[in-house]
C-alpha cells in the first residue's frame, strides 16, 4: 500500500470578515494558484478531489456546489465533499491515494462564518427535536464543559488565560492570524465573562478562511517536495451527540483516534481547541505535556470555520517540509464539546 | 492492490410522503437495522460508519450526523458525512466501498436518508445567491428545458416520459418498499395528468419522500462469513462538472459520459447493453430515462428513447431499468442514490421479491445530483470479479 505524504499547503489570512460570496470561490482560487506554483502541478494532474464546507454556514443548499467553479472543473474531475472540516476530506482523499488509483489529491475547506450568527447556527447542530429549539448556544455549551473542569480541579481560569497569553504572543510572527498580542496572565483575567467561566479570550474568534492541502503518494510526493511530510497514522473517532451522555470533561474518541494513528512521542502538535480548556483538556488526555503546542497561535488566533482543522495538519507538515521537526501531530475537531475528533500523525524523513 | 468489496446486506424503509411515526433517529435506523439482519451482523461487527444526505436546509439541522451518532451506532467509530447533493447516495455507497477496498476496514455501514417532510425541499433548492443563476420553481423548473432540448435533439416522440412513468410505477406496485404504488396507471392517465413545467407533467415526476437506505459492505473474509450470498463490487466512478459554463451540454454531460466509461472500463465491460443484465438509473423526471440511457453509454446519442419505446426497459426487456420502481416511485432525495446502489445488489444477490429480474449477474447502480453534474456510480455482480 503506497506511503503517502503531505507535500503542499496554503491558507488565507483569518478575518472577522471577508467580502467574499458565500460560496468561496474568490477565497479558493489564490490558494489552488499558490499550490499549483509551488508543486509545479496544474488542476489537470490533480488525481482526486475532496472538500469540506456546510451549507449552514453559507446559509444556503449546495454551497459547495459553485466552489467547484474555483477549480475550472472541466475536463470533468474525479470528486468528492464531506459536510464536515475539511480534515476529514482530507481523510477520504488518503483512503483514495492508498487504494492506489491516483498518486496526487488535492483537499480544501472554507467557511466564512460573517454570513450568519455563529453561535446561533452551532446551535442547529444539536438534537432537533430536544435540543434546538432552547438554542443554547455554542459558547455557552463549551461554558459548562470549563465550568465542569474547574469543578473537578482539571483546570484553573489561571491555566485557561495562560494558553490565551500564549496563543497571542505565538501568533504575533504569524501573518495569517487574526489575532496577537502580549497580554499579560493578569490583564486577560481582569477581563469580563462572555459566558461564565469563559471570557472572550477564552474562545476561538469568529473567522472567514480557507485552505487547502495537496497530497501525494510514495515517488510522486519525492518529485513535488523536497522533504514530504508523510502521514504515519491518520484516524478519526465520534462520541455521542448527546451531551448529558457523555462525561465532558474527557474526550474518548480523541484518545483512540490518537492511539489509533500512533500519536506517541512527537515534538510538535497542532491542536484543533476552539476554548482555552479545551487545549488543556486535549493535552491531557492525548498526553501531550512535553510537545511545543500551536506554535502557530493555533485557533484561538484564528477559526475559520471547516477550514481550521485541515489547516493544522497543513501547519504540522510545515514544520517537517522546513527541516524543523521530524514527528509532528494535528489534530481537527466537530461538533460541540469535541465530540468528533481525527488525528493525523506526520514524519520527515524516508 | 486493492481489496475485494462486497456488499453483505441492505435495508430500507417503508417510504411514504410523510413518515411521522419516526425521528430522523427511527427512520435511519429502521434501515440500518434491516441491513444489519440481511447481512448476518451486529452493530459490533461494524468497523466504520458513513452518512450520506443531501442539502442540511432539507431538515433543518446542522450536520445531523452529529445527533444522529447513538442511533447509527457510531459512537467511538470512524463516522463520515458525504454530501455530493442529489448524487450523494451513491456518492455514499463509493465511499463506504473505498474504506474495505483500501484495506482499513472489514466492515462499513453506510446510510443515507431524508426527512422531506421535516422542512420544505422547494425553498431550501430556491435560496437566491450571488453570482448563481436563480432556480425558483424546483428541480422540476431547473431540468425541464434540458428535456425540450433533448426531445428535439433525438427528434423523440412525445408519449417516451409517459412510458416510462407507467413501467417505473407498475414496477413500484411489485416493490412493497415503495412510496407511491399505483398499478392501474396507464398512459393515458399520465398523459391527462397536469402540465407541471412543460413537457414534464404531474406523473412523470418523482415524490418527495421521508426515507432511508442502508447496506452493510465488507471485505473478501467478510463475504465468507455473510450467510447468503453477496453483491460483489466490480467497479465504482465519481465525476464533476461545474454547473453552467458556455458550451455546457446539458442534455448529455461529459462527466456522466466519462464517469461511466471509467465504470466500464474498470469493470471489464465492453458491452453494456449486452453485458449488464438490469440497471437502476437515477431517474427524477421521467425524461431522464432516454436521456441518462444516451449518457451511460447503452445506446447512442439520439437513440435512447427508441429502447424505451420498444419495451426493452420493462421488468422483461433486454435491460430493465428500475425494477424498483425507481426514483419515480420513491425519492428520498439523499437516500435515493443508495437505494439504486442497494437494488442492484439485491438484484445480483436474487433478494428483489416480486420485482427480481431472472438470472441477474451484473447490475448497475447510478446516481446523479446539483445541475447534472455530479455522477456517481457502481456495478456489482453475483461473482467475484474477474471469475
Amino acid at each position: 500500500m503506497p506511503e503517502v505524504a503531505v507535500v503542499a499547503f496554503a491558507q488565507s489570512p483569518a478575518v472577522r470578515r471577508t467580502e467574499a460570496s458565500g460560496n468561496g470561490v474568490e477565497l479558493l482560487v489564490p490558494l489552488f494558484q499558490q499550490v499549483y506554483t509551488d508543486t509545479g502541478l496544474s488542476k489537470q494532474d490533480i488525481g482526486f478531489w475532496c472538500s469540506g464546507s456546510s451549507d449552514y454556514l453559507a446559509g444556503r443548499a449546495f454551497s459547495f456546489v459553485s466552489a467547484v467553479d474555483a477549480i475550472g472543473a472541466f475536463p470533468p474531475i474525479s470528486e468528492s465533499h464531506v459536510e464536515m472540516d475539511a480534515a476529514w476530506a482530507l481523510y477520504e482523499a488518503w483512503v483514495r491515494l492508498k487504494l492506489g488509483e491516483v498518486d496526487t489529491a488535492l483537499v480544501y475547506g472554507f467557511g466564512k462564518s460573517s454570513a450568519g450568527e455563529l453561535r446561533r447556527v452551532l446551535a442547529l447542530q444539536l438534537d432537533p427535536y430536544l435540543m434546538t429549539p432552547l438554542w443554547p448556544d455554542s459558547v455557552s455549551i463549551a461554558g459548562l464543559q470549563a465550568r465542569l473542569g474547574l469543578a473537578q480541579g482539571r483546570w484553573s481560569e489561571r491555566a485557561m488565560a495562560e494558553v490565551a497569553a500564549r496563543s497571542r504572543a505565538d501568533a504575533v510572527g504569524n501573518p495569517e492570524a487574526q489575532l496577537s498580542g502580549t497580554p499579560t496572565v493578569a490583564e486577560l483575567l481582569e477581563e469580563p465573562y462572555l459566558a461564565d467561566p469563559l471570557r472572550a479570550h477564552d474562545c476561538a474568534p469568529i473567522s472567514d478562511g480557507a485552505s487547502v492541502v495537496v497530497l501525494a503518494a510514495g515517488d510522486r510526493a519525492r518529485e513535488l517536495c523536497a522533504r514530504p511530510a508523510w502521514i504515519t497514522g491518520l484516524a478519526h473517532r465520534t462520541d455521542s451527540g448527546q451531551l448529558g451522555s457523555r462525561d465532558l470533561t474527557a474526550a474518548p474518541s480523541a484518545v483512540a483516534a490518537a492511539r489509533a494513528a500512533g500519536g506517541d512521542g512527537v515534538q510538535l502538535a497542532e491542536l484543533h481547541a476552539p476554548f482555552t480548556h479545551q487545549e488543556i483538556l486535549l493535552r491531557q488526555e492525548l498526553g501531550l505535556d512535553d510537545a511545543r503546542i500551536n506554535p502557530s497561535g493555533g485557533v484561538l488566533a484564528g477559526n475559520p470555520m471547516f477550514a481550521a482543522g485541515l489547516s493544522r495538519i497543513g501547519l504540522a507538515a510545515r514544520h517537517i517540509h522546513a527541516g524543523a521537526a521530524d514527528r509532528t501531530l494535528a489534530h481537527a475537531t466537530s461538533g460541540p464539546c469535541l465530540q468528533q475528533n481525527l488525528v493525523c500523525v506526520l514524519e520527515g524523513g524516508d | 492492490m486493492a481489496q475485494l468489496a462486497a456488499v453483505l446486506g441492505t435495508g430500507q424503509t417503508h417510504h411514504a410522503a410523510k413518515r411521522l411515526d419516526v425521528s430522523m433517529a427511527g427512520l435511519c435506523r429502521e434501515a440500518v437495522d434491516r441491513a444489519l439482519a440481511d447481512a448476518g451482523v451486529e452493530l459490533a461487527d461494524i468497523d466504520a460508519v458513513v452518512l450520506g444526505k443531501a442539502p442540511d436546509l432539507f431538515e433543518g439541522v446542522m450536520m445531523p450526523e452529529l445527533h444522529l451518532a447513538d442511533a447509527l451506532g457510531a459512537n467511538g467509530k470512524p463516522l463520515l458525512r458525504v454530501h455530493t447533493a442529489g448524487s450523494v447516495g451513491g456518492s455514499t455507497g463509493v465511499v463506504a466501498a473505498s474504506l474495505v477496498q483500501a484495506g482499513i476496514h472489514r466492515r462499513v455501514l453506510a446510510v443515507a436518508f431524508e426527512k422531506q417532510s421535516e422542512s420544505n425541499a422547494m425553498w431550501a433548492l430556491s435560496v437566491p445567491t450571488p453570482f448563481v443563476m436563480p432556480v425558483h420553481a424546483g428541480a422540476g423548473g431547473y431540468f425541464a428545458p434540458h428535456v425540450r432540448a433533448y426531445i428535439r435533439r433525438a427528434g423523440a416522440p412525445g408519449h417516451i416520459g409517459a412510458l416510462v412513468a407507467v413501467k417505473d410505477r407498475r414496477n413500484g406496485a411489485l416493490n412493497p418498499h415503495a412510496h407511491l404504488r399505483q398499478p392501474g396507471i396507464t398512459l393515458e392517465s399520465v398523459q391527462a395528468s397536469p402540465m407541471l413545467w412543460d413537457p414534464i407533467r404531474y406523473d412523470e415526476t418523482c415524490p418527495s419522500s421521508d426515507g432511508a437506505a442502508a447496506l452493510v459492505l465488507g471485505d473478501e473474509t467478510a463475504a465468507k462469513a455473510a450467510p447468503g450470498k453477496v453483491a460483489w463490487v466490480h467497479a465504482t466512478a465519481m465525476r464533476t462538472e461545474p454547473t453552467s459554463f458556455a458550451g455546457r451540454d446539458q442534455v448529455n454531460p461529459r462527466a456522466g459520459r466519462e464517469a461511466a466509461a471509467a465504470l466500464w472500463r474498470d469493470a471489464g465491460i465492453t458491452d453494456p447493453l449486452r453485458q449488464v443484465d438490469v440497471a437502476e438509473i437515477y431517474v427524477p423526471f421521467s425524461w431522464f430515462e432516454p436521456m441518462w440511457l444516451e449518457n451511460l453509454g447503452f445506446a447512442e446519442a439520439g437513440q435512447g428513447w427508441k429502447l424505451t419505446e420498444a419495451g426493452e426497459t420493462e421488468l422483461f426487456g433486454r435491460l430493465p431499468v428500475n425494477p424498483s420502481g425507481g426514483v419515480l416511485s420513491t425519492n428520498p432525495i439523499g437516500a435515493s442514490g443508495l437505494l439504486r446502489f442497494a437494488e442492484a445488489a439485491r438484484q445480483v444477490q436474487g433478494r428483489a421479491g416480486a420485482h427480481q429480474v431472472d438470472g441477474a449477474r451484473l447490475a448497475l447502480g447510478h446516481a446523479y445530483g446539483g445541475g447534472s453534474q455530479f455522477f456517481a456510480l457502481w456495478v456489482v455482480g453475483a461473482d467475484r470479479p474477474g471469475g
